[in-house]
């Protein structure tokens, strides 16, 4: 297991500088001049190139050889980096792939093309090469890499208030070579108006040893909205600095002394460059670790967790105060182990977002769609597994956001709206939740058509009062399609049923809404991980359960007049009659009720039902357990968990409980009619 | 561990854990055995089926307690001193499934010899013949060598 084969590590590395070289080219479709994405395009394919030699595979490194070498003319600012030129070298990346993974496949024909075309394109009438260049001098002025800095530091006044150090942010520095380091003291006010909490002082760091510009900028990154940053080579100090400065990051308003500038809303182009920027200097600080061996790290940190909680309890007992001291510290200790392991687990969903840009590229180009993509919030974590599980849903509404959302040109004209259509993709935090939207600027669903296509399958009987929402919901059934032709992409009615089973497996919901004209969002609430959720713990005779938090509304006293046992009944909370289900009867628990039972007030799709226990007895971070293949016959359950105490507990599936298996809400519509 | 059938040895005996459970003596092929551990607390399941509605926490894993008395037409007991939990590994339509087995009684690990295998009897209707791989005589006393893959599912 641990020998890795190393022509797989190739093909690993090889499919992370691909997936690299295909962001930085579709940028570069948007900014023909940045220099910067040429040359990070430029360096994946030499290492490409490189590697590949090295571990055999020698058509790739010949192929990208070919790739380079054409590719080198526009890295000399001697060929523009035009929109043709880019959807060749598109073409190319997807050459060296399957160069990569199946070279038997391949025809040596195609190569040629591709070169042909990329020759042609190359030795056809080029830009001279000083109108290349005119724009990247500026980024030319702080190259990434000096032989030493001259670096100019400005703190805001109020940012010892807020803990920062800056004395240790210079230490920092002198980490990484030798410092000369000059206060400026033009600020210092007189001693007596002197506020020991406001910081009067600047530094200039003279730093004699090379360095990569992003190593400094590192130093500073907790501290950059609160700071004016110069930086500047240390052989072009001549210069005067804050002309150079103006290149560390596009935001900063270097010139202007402490303004607080805020790096955080990038505008989605510039963050999409981001990553491939980065990236080399990525490879050099992270690790490849085997999925599985997360798997059993977390394992091992549930048990230890478990049996930590279980030490507290003697401690709890034994009322020694040195005992009670280390299974305190322990205590701590696991539970940051724990954080920490969940937090290995969480990949920025950016990832994935990056794929979808090609996609969108080329539906746009296929469909004659002009389209532009555009993604927030890559930075919003989710763990692993559901990032992989999303991909195939998200191609899925993406599709249809272009193939169905975005008219025609000469309709998006008609309607007097931009011919260049507008798909969103976002991500972000909501609560303990993550929010995926795909938002299009398109026609918007016509409910009406819907309903009559849900009808003439039998879905629905004519007649029945249905929400929006419902018949939104009928997209989701399978084999559903009101595309009046079937493309080549959608329209033959398969695919929303398996976004929407693929977005319930990972304990997801799926809301659209829409608006004539205006477009269509469908917005997926995901749980950040599949490890653990938050639940409330609840009790049930002698018997703890625990409820996923996200499912809970509130939580009420059951009333006096409800405590006879008389099945399922009703309570009326605020006016509203909420059904409620006696979780005693259903789990047939033992003894006698408690005196004061609790309503859990829970929501199941757009329902409210209530769940009556003995006790509520807080909150539980829970690790989910999957049930064992042989009771997978329960429903009820969608798991279960270890508590403190060691014993297991089982977490309750509401939406299965609820409906008692009816999950299907096409034929509970059927049932009202 | 899971390399059940590899237990039978060239001389045709089979090495086994002897345990009792009800009125029933039983031989578990050794090969499946992962551990044996004292009693602990398990859940109940509701809505399971009647031998496999309690869950147990063995090692940081939630695996199913499975109670086989009610499959062999036997009366459900209540732990005494000598009862055991025996965690064994089955394939299940391939896959590899912990179990843990209540037992009333673990007696040794021993060998049995195959040549002395019985036909199973026609006796009890409470002996669903699906559930039995084969039966031994073993001094005065008749052991079971039972299928626990087909007395599981």
């Amino acid at each position: 297991m641990t020998a890795l084969d190393p022509t797989e590590v190739f093909r690993s590395e090889a499919a992370d500088l691909l997936a690299c070289l295909e962001t930085t080219l579709l940028d570069l479709g948007d900014k023909p001049d940045d220099r910067g994405l040429i040359d990070t395009a430029f360096r994946a394919l030499h290492t490409i190139k490189g590697s590949g030699a090295m571990f055999g595979f020698d058509r790739v490194a010949a192929f990208t050889h070919d790739f380079e070498t054409a590719f080198d003319r526009v890295r000399r600012g001697e060929v523009p980096a035009s929109v043709d030129l880019v959807n060749v070298s598109l073409a190319a990346k997807d050459f060296i792939r399957t160069l990569i993974e199946d070279p038997d496949a391949t025809a040596p024909v195609i190569g040629e093309a591709i070169l042909a075309e990329l020759e042609r394109l190359i030795t056809g009438p080029g830009r001279p090469a000083a109108a290349a260049s005119a724009e990247t001098t500026a980024i030319e002025a702080a190259p990434a890499e000096a032989a030493g800095w001259q670096i100019g530091l400005a703190f805001d006044p109020d940012i010892l208030r807020n803990g920062t150090n800056p004395l240790a942010l210079l230490d920092d520095l002198r980490d990484l070579g030798p410092c000369t380091v000059t206060p400026r003291l033009d600020d210092l006010p007189d001693l007596d108006a002197l506020d020991p909490e406001t910081l009067a002082i600047g530094w200039d760091v003279t730093l004699a040893a090379p360095a990569s510009r992003e190593a400094i900028e590192d130093v500073f990154l907790f501290v950059r909205d609160e700071m004016t940053f110069r930086l500047a080579p240390l052989d072009a100090t001549a210069a005067p600095p804050p002309a150079a400065a103006t290149v560390a990051t596009p935001v900063e308003a270097p010139a202007v002394p402490p303004v607080p500038t805020t790096p955080v809303p990038l505008p989605a182009p510039d963050a999409q460059r981001a990553p491939p920027r980065r990236s080399d200097e990525r490879a050099a600080t992270t690790v490849r670790v085997e999925a599985q061996r997360l798997d059993e790290l977390m394992d091992r940190v549930g048990e230890l967790v478990i049996a930590q909680a279980r030490l507290s309890q003697l401690a709890g007992l034994q009322e020694d105060p040195a005992i009670t001291a280390i299974s305190e510290e322990i205590e701590r200790l696991s539970a940051r182990l724990r954080d920490t392991t969940i937090g290995i687990r969480m990949v920025p969903i950016g990832t994935l977002f990056g794929r979808f840009r090609r996609l969108v590229h080329d539906l746009s180009r296929d469909l004659g769609k002009p389209v532009v993509f555009v993604t927030e919030g890559e930075e919003t974590e989710l763990d692993k597994t559901m990032i992989e599980r999303l991909a195939d849903p998200l191609v899925h509404l993406i599709r249809n956001a272009i193939d169905h959302g975005i008219e025609e040109p000469s309709r998006r004209a008609a309607a007097a709206k931009a011919a260049t259509g507008r798909i969103a993709l976002t991500a972000e935090h909501v609560g303990a939740q993550v929010l995926v939207s795909v938002r299009d600027d398109g026609a918007g669903l016509d409910a009406a058509r819907i309903r009559a296509k849900a009808e003439e399958k039998g879905l629905v009987q004519p007649g029945t009062v249905l929400t929006d929402q419902q018949i939104y919901q009928f997209l989701f059934a399978p084999g559903f399609s009101t595309a009046q032709e079937i493309s080549a992409l959608s329209g033959r009615g398969v695919g929303m049923d398996v976004v929407k089973k693929t977005i319930e497996s990972l304990r997801g919901t799926i809301d659209i809404t829409t608006e004539p004209g205006a477009g269509t969002t469908v917005a997926l609430r995901l749980p950040l991980t599949l490890a653990i959720i938050e639940g409330l713990l609840i009790r049930v005779g002698e018997t703890r359960y625990v409820v996923p938090l996200s499912a809970v509304e509130e939580c009420v006293e059951l009333p006096e007049s409800e405590r006879s046992e008389r099945g399922r009944d009703f309570l009326s909370i605020r006016g509203e009659l909420v059904p409620f289900l006696r979780l005693r009867q259903l789990f047939g628990a033992a003894g006698a009720p408690d005196p004061h039972q609790k309503v859990i007030v829970v929501s199941v799709g757009e329902a409210r039902v209530g769940l009556v226990v003995d006790q509520i007895i807080g909150n539980h971070q829970t690790v989910i357990k999957s049930l064992s293949k042989l009771q997978a016959d329960v429903a009820t359950f969608s798991g279960a968990t270890i508590l403190g105490d060691g014993t297991a507990a089982l977490i309750i599936d509401v939406g299965q409980l609820v409906t008692g298996g009816r999950a299907d809400p096409v034929r509970e519509f059927q049932e009202v009619a | 561990m899971s390399d059940a059938a590899e237990t039978v040895r060239a001389d045709g005996t089979l090495q086994v854990v002897m345990l009792r459970i009800g009125s029933e003596t039983f031989a578990l092929d050794a090969g499946m055995v992962r551990e044996i551990i004292d009693p602990i607390p398990a859940t109940h399941v509701a809505g399971a089926r009647a031998h496999l509605d309690r869950i147990v926490n063995v090692r940081g894993n939630v695996v199913p307690l499975a109670d086989i008395r009610e499959r062999f037409g036997m009366k459900p007991a209540v732990t005494t001193p000598d009862t055991r939990f025996v965690v064994i590994e089955v394939v299940i339509d391939g896959d590899p499934v912990v179990v843990a087995l209540v037992a009333d009684r673990v007696f040794e690990v021993t060998e049995i010899h195959l040549d002395q295998k019985q036909p199973v009897p026609k006796i009890g209707a409470s002996w669903r013949p699906e559930y039995i791989r084969f039966i031994v005589k073993r001094d005065d006393d008749f052991v079971i060598v039972p299928d626990v893959e087909q007395i599981l599912i």
